[in-house]
């Protein structure tokens, strides 16, 4: 067996200062096997592909590859023996060529041809059905466009295994079957696929084998077809949390938030103009914007926080104009916010959890005539710690310290506590293990019950659904219209992230509509 | 093999230990450059740091340098405090100096409380508007700081000479470059009698303590603080950007131009054009050195003074060339800079990698 098997990790351990990442961790992927590496963050899964991959050298076990005892040298050498690895963050150079940035992995030998190298592309990319033009400029692609370059980056240097990092949380769901059936064909080849993912039923879907891992060790492996996603979320999280929450249905009131042909052109070349952004939230009520990132989140959540300011007459809270008030003065209307990136954003990563409490609560009387009421913030920071569960050495450490999951915790219990009447969080939960992730729905839930109006970004299309009362998607920059969910299906939401709705005066463009044909 | 490693927590020890052991490789390297220079080394290094220090004259003295260099350096903490790299403290010191000079000069006939005041107001004001050029600069047309203020010492340095050459000049001084010599009102009360110290000394005192507490008691400081660490999270909370990054410039340059101030109606008594020995860079040491905190500058700027001292001690004594001063100014921030990275990393003995294949022998 083991003879036969493309890669074998025996006995894995790595020790990081004061964490052991990967504790004797064993995992078999046999040749053209789809195996799914499963575990919440912290887990041990990145230290793990790391080891594969060469970036760290394991304390101890060792590494099998086609048969053989292998040190992995480093990336180079991982791709020279026929490993491959698409990271959840592109390593791509959004100035050059597709042709380009798969060269610069090249061996300077195949990197010259460049004709040649542009036919392999392309012959490559149609066999596997991930249409590319090896001539366009990355910063042009789509997200999922640049995911085939990643992956057709592998494949000509022909990767016998490929490891892909949460590939499915950057894509629509139309577009997540076209990736899939790309997997699919690759693996009926003979080559061995690793999917890291968080999303179980994807799992239960494409891959052959799961391995779960917790607390850097394997704490089960399954056949994910043959079991539910509930036995496996069970082995991921241990036994003692609760898997997920059951929304009540809500009671909403009046509008408080409203927004009128919100527009901004943007100044990043990268970033993208919201179009004409036109909603009504009202008390009471959770309402979802999915989308795939990049298409305007980050933007909308600028304008609603007051990062960036909009005209007069565009946004309006309880009938006032907010439109031009700044991010302290929205806080003051009522406005909290809870953006995507949650250390050096919502949280100053070398900041203890004291100083990061006062960053947006010093409203709440925790500051006297310009003076800390150091008191009072410890206080408050003590509460939220309290409320939320969050799990740190004191209130004195470091954000940095904290794991995502915990520092989440902690960033929305600072906003809520501060009873906010509108809410607005971009992708609470990305990256947060299970047990937080409920802890933070229950929060929205409970501000929703409190009466406010909560606006959830979010890319987790099963988070959408499971809490949001009404909702649409975003695509370059304009919003759908928003709908209750339960009227909305997964194919008409999965268009409308694609930029397939009606807008009015506007028609959809032609290379969006086939985008999500493809 | 040595490596550096990245530790998983800043070391705390590192943190003060850094300077001190600093201070001890600036000292060996000293050792060997007396040596080199075939000077009794030991002879050397005692006239450089205690021969200066032999008498009441001496505390004395070095308590007139610190003066300015703390008063300069606790307006940099500010600064640095907020990321932001100002390297003009010189040219705000200059200006400082100069309009208090001007002052001075015109109230020649003054006499009165309210004379030194305005003497020692027009210096700060003049080098919170220096440092005010920069600062608009940076959020207005987004220069780098370090350029511009760099740039503006040296405008600073030319309108100090343009001024001592022509309007300023003492038309009695026989042609040289320098002012007239201030009168008595205007020049700053005596600390020790008989001694050159005065009390510019304890306003350097205070500002070093006030920065203190502006950065452990006060939303403001609080809000320098976040700005100076995270950017984003500073806009995401809502602190006006431009509002703090001004008020960094001016609290700097009012205070490098109090120093300036200080200086032309303390010991010196008239504008000159060497008013300042390179006070508003060498204050850039000791903020480093004294890690941005109120104690850490105020010790700092004593070690620093000192330099200062023994490098004209060495050159009286041993006849040594004054460039001993910027020598062990720059040893020590060199040493400094490197000493640091020991805060953040560690040192690790590793063995030669590739032949111990990993986990064979378990």
């Amino acid at each position: 067996m083991a003879s036969t098997a493309r890669l074998e990790l025996v006995n894995i351990v790595k020790q990081y200062p004061g964490c052991r990442a990967n504790d004797g961790v064993h995992l078999t992927v046999a040749a053209g096997e789809i195996h799914a590496l499963l575990g919440e963050n912290g887990a041990g899964k990145s230290t793990l592909m790391k080891v594969i991959y060469g970036v760290v050298q394991p304390d101890e076990g060792t590494v099998i590859w086609n048969g053989k005892p292998t040190q992995v040298q480093g990336p180079r050498h991982a791709r020279d023996i026929g490993v491959g690895m698409v990271f959840q963050h592109f390593s791509l150079f959004e100035t050059l060529t597709v042709a380009e940035n798969i060269a610069l992995s090249l061996p300077a030998s195949e990197a010259r041809n460049t004709r040649k190298l542009e036919a392999r592309i392309r012959e490559v990319s149609t066999r596997y059905g991930m249409a590319l033009d090896p001539r366009r400029h990355v910063s042009n692609l789509s997200i999922g466009e640049r995911q085939r370059v990643e992956i057709v980056r592998c494949l000509i240097q022909q990767s016998a295994l490929l490891i892909l990092d949460e590939p499915t949380s950057v894509l629509t769901p139309q577009e997540v079957q076209v990736l899939f059936r790309t997997l699919r064909q690759l693996s009926a080849e003979g080559c061995s696929i690793l999917f890291i993912s968080h999303k179980l039923q994807e799992i239960r879907d494409l891959c052959h084998k799961a391995t779960v891992m917790r607390g850097g060790k394997v704490t089960g492996s399954c056949v994910p077809s043959e079991v539910s996603v509930d036995d496996i979320a069970r082995m991921m999280v241990g036994s003692d949390t609760p898997l997920s929450t059951q929304a009540t249905p809500s009671q909403p009131g009046d509008v408080l938030l409203s927004v009128r042909k919100l527009s901004h052109p943007t100044r990043d070349p990268f970033g993208t103009s919201l179009d004409a952004i036109d909603m009504e939230l009202r008390a009471g009520e959770i309402v979802g914007i999915a989308g795939v990132a990049g298409n305007g989140q980050d933007e909308l959540l600028r304008a609603l926080s007051g990062e960036r300011r909009s005209e007069a007459g565009c946004l309006s809270i309880g009938g006032k104009d907010i439109g031009q008030a700044g991010p302290a003065q929205r806080r003051q209307a009522g406005v909290a916010v809870v953006p995507e990136e949650r250390l050096g954003r919502g949280a100053v990563p070398g900041m203890s959890l004291v100083s990061n409490t006062l960053l947006t609560a010093y409203g709440r009387g925790l500051v006297k005539r310009g003076w800390v009421r150091s008191a009072k913030v410890r206080e408050y920071a003590a509460h939220i710690r309290e409320r939320f569960d969050v799990r740190s050495a004191s209130i004195d450490s470091t954000a940095a310290s904290l794991s995502g999951g915990n520092l989440q915790k902690f960033i929305i219990g600072r906003e809520a506590l501060q009873q906010p009447r509108l809410m607005v969080a971009s992708h609470p939960t990305w990256g947060v293990d299970v047990g937080s992730a409920v802890a933070i729905h229950e929060a929205l839930i409970r501000l929703r019950d409190q009466g406010a109006a909560v606006l959830l970004i979010s890319e987790d299309l099963d988070e959408l659904y499971q809490l949001c009362d009404r909702m649409g998607a975003l695509c370059s920059g304009r919003l759908s219209p928003l709908v209750p969910t339960s009227e909305l299906g997964i194919e008409q939401l999965g268009q409308w992230m694609a930029g397939e709705f009606p807008q009015p005066g506007t028609a959809p463009s032609a290379t969006e509509v086939t985008h999500a044909v493809a | 093999m040595l490596s550096l490693e990245r530790r998983a927590v800043d070391s705390r020890l590192m943190q003060w230990g850094s300077p001190v052991l600093a201070l001890l490789l600036t000292i060996l390297t000293g050792l060997v450059l007396f040596w080199a220079l075939g000077k009794d080394p030991l002879a050397a290094l005692g006239f450089f740091f205690l021969v200066p220090l032999s008498d009441t004259h001496g505390w004395a003295e070095l308590g007139l340098k610190m003066a300015p260099l703390l008063l300069c350096a606790a307006g940099l903490t500010v600064c640095y405090r907020t990321r932001i790299w100002n390297i003009g403290a010189e040219g705000q010191f200059v200006m400082g100096a100069l309009w208090a000079s001007v002052a001075a000069l015109k109230l020649s006939d003054a006499t009165g409380f309210w004379v030194l005041p305005v003497v020692l107001g027009a210096g700060i004001i003049a080098g919170a508007l220096w440092a005010w050029l920069a600062a608009v600069l940076k959020t207005r047309f987004h220069c780098n700081e370090i350029l511009t203020t760099i740039m503006l010492n040296y405008i600073a340095l030319n309108l100090l000479l343009y001024a001592v050459h022509g309007p300023l000049r003492d038309p009695m001084g026989f042609g040289f470059p320098q002012s007239e010599m201030f009168t008595a009102s205007a020049l700053l009360p005596q600390l020790i009698d008989g001694t050159r110290l005065h009390i510019g000394l304890l306003f350097a005192l205070f500002a070093a303590v006030a920065v203190g507490v502006l950065f452990t008691r006060t939303f403001i400081g609080f809000q320098l603080n976040v700005l100076g660490q995270d950017g984003r999270a500073a806009a995401f909370a809502g602190f006006g950007e431009r509002r703090l990054i001004w008020l960094a410039f001016l609290i700097a340059g009012g205070l490098a131009g109090l120093a300036g101030a200080s200086e032309v109606s303390g010991p010196i008594r008239q504008l000159i054009p060497q008013v300042s020995p390179g006070y508003g860079y060498t204050a850039i040491i000791v903020v480093f050195l004294g890690r941005m905190q109120a104690v850490g500058i105020i010790l700092a700027s004593a070690l620093l003074a000192l330099t200062f001292m023994g490098g004209e001690m060495l050159q009286i004594a041993m006849n040594m060339p004054k460039a001993i001063t910027g020598l062990f100014q720059g040893l020590l921030l060199f040493y400094l800079l490197t000493c640091d990275a020991f805060i953040h990393y560690r040192l690790r003995l590793r063995r030669p990698l590739p032949s111990a294949a990993i986990g064979q022998e378990a």
